[in-house]
Order: C-alpha cells, then sequence, then structure tokens
C-alpha cells in the first residue's frame, strides 16, 4: 500500500454522542486517493452514525473530519458547500427525490451548481445513466423503479457532478445476490474508471470483501481493525472472526442489570433527552 | 405525593423547553428563509422562479374554486344575521356597513387563512415529512443545496403573495353574495348597494385584512417548515406532524387575529 497518495477524508479521534449515549469512541481513519474503504460492522455498530459524521450532517462531541484536505465542521458555510459539490452520495434507501423523474433527479446538481445549457445537461444526464445500466428510463418516476434501480439512479445522480470522493451506504441491501453483485461491479468500474476514493458502508460481507481495499471493522463504536482484505481475513481477533464467520456472541450477562431490566427500570441515560430534534441543515 | 408533584413540574418544565426550542427553531427557519431569498444569489443558491410559481399555483389559483364558494357563503350568512339583529332596531338598512366591515376587516382573511392553513400548510408539512424520513432532505444537504433555500422559500414567497390576493378575492366575493341578499332583501338596486360599499369601506379597511392575511401566510408556512421538519418515527409520525400542523396553524391564525386587531384598531 503506497502511502503517497493524498489522503481525502482524514478522521481523527472522533468521539460522537447520542444524547448521553457515546455512539463513536475515538475513531481515526484515512481514505487515501482512488481507494475503496469499506465501513463494515453489525446493526448498532455506529457505521450509520460514522457516516453521517462523514457527510458533515451531525455534528461531533470531538475529534475533526477533515474531507478533501477542508474541516467539514469549521469550514465556512461557503466552503462546505463547494465541498459538497465535489462529493457524492448513495443513501441507503436512494433518497431520489419523488416529485421528480428519475432524469431530473439526477440533473438536479448540474441544474444547480453549474450553468450549463439545458442540452448539456441532458447529455450529461443520458451519459451517467448509461454508466449504471438505466439509459431510456429518464422520464419514470422514482415510484415507478424497481429497487436495485433506484440504488443505480441514486449512483448516477451521486457521480453525475464527477466527484473526487463518492459515499454509499448500504450499497447492496435488500437486493437479490445477482443485482447485489452487479452494484459491486458498478462500484468497482466506477473508481478504475473516474479513480475516485469510495467509502462503502454495508454489512454484507461478500460484496465487502469484493470490492474493498481496506475494511474498517466497527463494533459498538470503536475501530475493531482498519486493514486489508487479506489482513482482515486472516484476523486472529475473536470478534472479527466471529463476524466473517457469522457466529452470533454471547454477550456477557450482568445479573443485576438483568433483574433491573426484567422489572422495568429503564437506564436512566436512555430516557427522552436522547431524542434530539432534527433540524433542516 | 411529594415525588408526584415533582414529576408534573418536571413534565411542564420539560413541555415548556420543548416549546420555547420550538419557536426559536421557527424564527431561525424564517430568518434562514428571508437571508437566502435575498442573499441567495450572491452565495450561488439564488431562489428560482420556478418553483415558486408552481407553489403559488398550488397555494393560490387551486385553492380560488373553495375560497369563492366559502367566502360567498359567509357572505350571505353575514347578511342573514346582519338584517335579523338589526331589525330589532328596525335599522335593517344599516346592514351593509357591518357586514361590508366585518368582512373585510376579518372574515376574509380568516376563512382565506383557515383554508390555506388546511389545504397548504398541511401540504407542506406532510411534504417535508415524507422527505425528512425519506433522507432527501439529507440527500439536498449533501449535493450542497440548501433544504431551506430550495424547498422554504420558494413555498415562503409564494404563501406571502397568494394570501392577500386570496383575500382580496374573498373580499370581493362575499360582498358580492351578500349585496345579492342585502339588495333582494331590502329592495334596493346593487347599484345603490355597491355606491353604499364603496362609500362606507376606507382604504384603511382593505389593508387592515390585507396585512393580516401577508401575516397568517407567513404563519401558516413556518407552522407547516417546522412541523414537517420535525417528523421522526415514519409514516405515523408524517400523520401525527400534518395533523399538528394544521391545529397550530389555525391556532396561531385566530390568536395572532385577536391580537392584531386588539393592537390596530381601538
Amino acid at each position: 500500500m503506497s502511502d503517497t497518495r493524498r489522503v481525502t477524508v482524514e478522521v481523527r479521534r472522533l468521539n460522537t454522542h447520542y444524547g448521553t449515549r457515546q455512539i463513536l469512541k475515538d475513531v481515526s481513519l484515512d481514505v487515501r486517493e482512488g481507494e475503496i474503504m469499506v465501513i463494515m460492522g453489525g446493526s448498532g455498530s455506529g457505521k450509520s452514525t460514522l457516516l453521517n459524521h462523514l457527510l458533515g450532517l451531525l455534528r461531533p462531541t470531538s475529534g475533526t473530519v477533515k474531507v478533501l484536505g477542508k474541516d467539514i465542521n469549521t469550514a465556512s458555510a461557503l466552503d462546505v458547500q463547494e465541498l459538497r459539490t465535489r462529493m457524492g452520495v448513495a443513501f441507503q434507501s436512494g433518497a431520489l427525490f419523488s416529485s421528480m423523474s428519475v432524469g431530473d433527479n439526477i440533473a438536479l446538481p448540474l441544474r444547480e451548481h453549474t450553468r450549463l445549457d439545458a442540452m448539456t445537461i441532458g447529455i450529461m444526464t443520458r451519459l451517467k445513466l448509461e454508466v449504471v445500466s438505466l439509459a431510456g428510463f429518464e422520464d419514470l418516476m422514482p415510484s415507478e423503479l424497481s429497487g436495485g434501480m433506484i440504488k443505480r439512479a441514486a449512483l448516477a445522480r451521486a457521480i453525475v457532478m464527477d466527484p473526487k470522493l463518492l459515499f454509499c451506504d448500504e450499497p447492496s441491501a435488500g437486493l437479490d445476490p445477482v443485482v447485489a453483485s452487479s452494484i459491486d461491479d458498478l462500484i468497482l468500474r466506477l473508481r478504475d474508471a473516474m479513480g475516485m476514493s469510495i467509502v462503502v458502508v454495508t454489512h454484507d460481507l461478500d460484496s465487502a470483501f469484493k470490492i474493498a481495499d481496506r475494511i474498517c471493522v466497527l463494533d459498538q463504536g470503536d475501530v475493531l481493525a482498519l486493514d486489508t482484505v487479506a489482513a482482515i481475513r486472516n484476523s486472529p481477533n475473536e470478534r472479527i472472526q466471529n463476524l466473517l464467520n457469522r457466529r452470533t456472541e454471547e454477550a456477557e450477562v450482568d445479573p443485576d442489570a438483568y433483574l433491573r431490566r426484567l422489572l422495568g427500570e429503564r437506564a436512566r441515560q436512555d430516557g427522552e433527552d436522547d431524542s434530539q430534534q432534527r433540524h433542516l441543515p | 405525593m411529594p415525588q408526584r408533584i415533582v414529576g408534573v413540574l418536571d413534565r411542564i418544565g420539560r413541555a415548556a423547553v420543548r416549546g420555547m426550542a420550538e419557536f426559536g427553531y421557527a424564527a431561525t427557519l424564517l430568518g434562514q428563509a428571508v437571508f437566502w431569498l435575498v442573499l441567495g444569489r450572491r452565495r450561488r443558491q439564488a431562489v428560482r422562479l420556478a418553483p415558486v410559481v408552481a407553489q403559488a399555483m398550488d397555494v393560490g389559483i387551486a385553492a380560488v374554486p373553495i375560497i369563492t364558494t366559502l367566502s360567498a357563503t359567509i357572505g350571505i350568512m353575514l347578511a342573514i344575521q346582519g338584517i335579523y339583529s338589526l331589525k330589532a332596531f328596525g335599522a335593517e338598512s344599516r346592514v351593509t356597513l357591518g357586514v361590508a366591515l366585518s368582512t373585510v376587516r376579518e372574515f376574509s382573511p380568516l376563512i382565506t387563512g383557515i383554508l390555506v392553513a388546511g389545504r397548504s400548510g398541511s401540504a407542506l408539512a406532510a411534504r417535508l415529512g415524507t422527505m425528512r424520513i425519506n433522507q432527501e432532505i439529507d440527500a439536498l444537504a449533501v449535493m450542497g443545496i440548501s433544504p431551506v433555500r430550495f424547498l422554504v422559500t420558494p413555498a415562503l414567497v409564494a404563501m406571502v403573495v397568494m394570501m392577500p390576493l386570496l383575500t382580496l378575492w374573498a373580499d370581493l366575493v362575499s360582498l358580492f353574495a351578500a349585496g345579492l341578499y342585502i339588495s333582494s332583501q331590502l329592495e334596493m338596486s346593487m347599484a345603490a348597494y355597491a355606491d353604499e360599499v364603496v362609500t362606507l369601506l376606507k382604504m384603511n379597511d382593505l389593508l387592515h385584512g390585507l396585512a393580516k392575511s401577508g401575516i397568517f401566510a407567513v404563519l401558516v408556512t413556518v407552522v407547516g417548515v417546522v412541523n414537517g421538519s420535525s417528523v421522526t418515527g415514519g409514516a405515523e409520525g408524517v400523520g401525527r406532524m400534518t395533523t399538528r400542523s394544521v391545529v397550530h396553524a389555525i391556532s396561531a391564525i385566530v390568536i395572532t387575529d385577536m391580537f392584531f386587531a386588539f393592537m390596530v384598531t381601538r
């Protein structure tokens, strides 16, 4: 692994809380140019939270997140806006705007951030639809698409500005194995063709091993391991092996806590204070 | 027992803090919406005309049939009640004054505001709520498109422009409908009625109603946006916040109406 490539995402000692519950504990990681980094972990491991911090949608308790050389939490609003035109995001649900056709969805970043004429925007939109094998679907509404098509349309929208950095949240979740595999191929092709750095959040092991250059394994907010695919496969760490071999873990039982739970006494910190109201960013 | 009292106080305190936070959020949103309207172009995020027009069609033009029907009904209703109550003094001929003033100053803005809150305020809340749970709001943000500029400002501008226009239309329709009833009951011509209305109504009365409807427009938009963007908990949450937005918007309209009248009329 050559370390000379530019770092596109740099996370340093990131600590985050949801209410009083700590979600991420001292997370640090780097993503280099042209690299596919897979963030892996089970449900509740904090991987979605980490992604939201990388996107600047949440504010950390402490630590820094630098994207393309700028700290996303302290940069000025204009800088962040400019930064965001250089990164693309494909959300788990696709998050296509349901009131717009597929073509309008994909064209939106171009219409909002560039002064290109309608003709050029149309060509670029159809070009990206070709890339994700959705040519000819631009007039359909998102509700008329299948799950796999929605994910691909979301990818097309994410790459329409030719970003240096692409984030994919669970690209293969909820898809059948063949379609999931085709999405993986698409991600690999995008990296090879455009040389972008790609951060993929997933819990799908097969997909992770297929596309990753390096894997970051999150477990209850800790970075359990951050290494190449081969190293992760051969890791002696028991928890990683459990994850890889799909073994369930026996949680150690604390008799007192167990009794309290049975009596219905909620842990105090999980009370109402946790429900942070999320506002328009 | 003391524990229960503490519990009650605790809940009251939390509710008060939440309420204050919501007020603050509403004020921030309004400020941001105006900020983007004024400075959007300079920050490379201009507010486009097309979505404003689309919203205006939705908020304004599409509401014309129902506003027409209801304001005509209100006009006739006022005329009937006016003639009935003035009969006690044998002063039926003075009914035009009451109808004209109450329509233009109170009923038109109020009915328009309540209808728009029910039609468009709720739609705005539902749309934003659905977008929130589908991550569409996050998608906008990470694209570098301010959700406030893209979603809230067009709705606000459309509302503030269309609501007074709808109110003006409601004024005309209900005065006309009241005139039909009054002229038939009191055996006066429509022309005489119209003449009387024009003499009785001052510009001030008209502006009083229109200014109020402008304020209602802001209230309906802000309440809709605050509730819509605070949605949590899936489809049920969207339904809950939509209902809440209608109830809050109508309450805000009625209460503001009273305050406005109190401050300006005496």
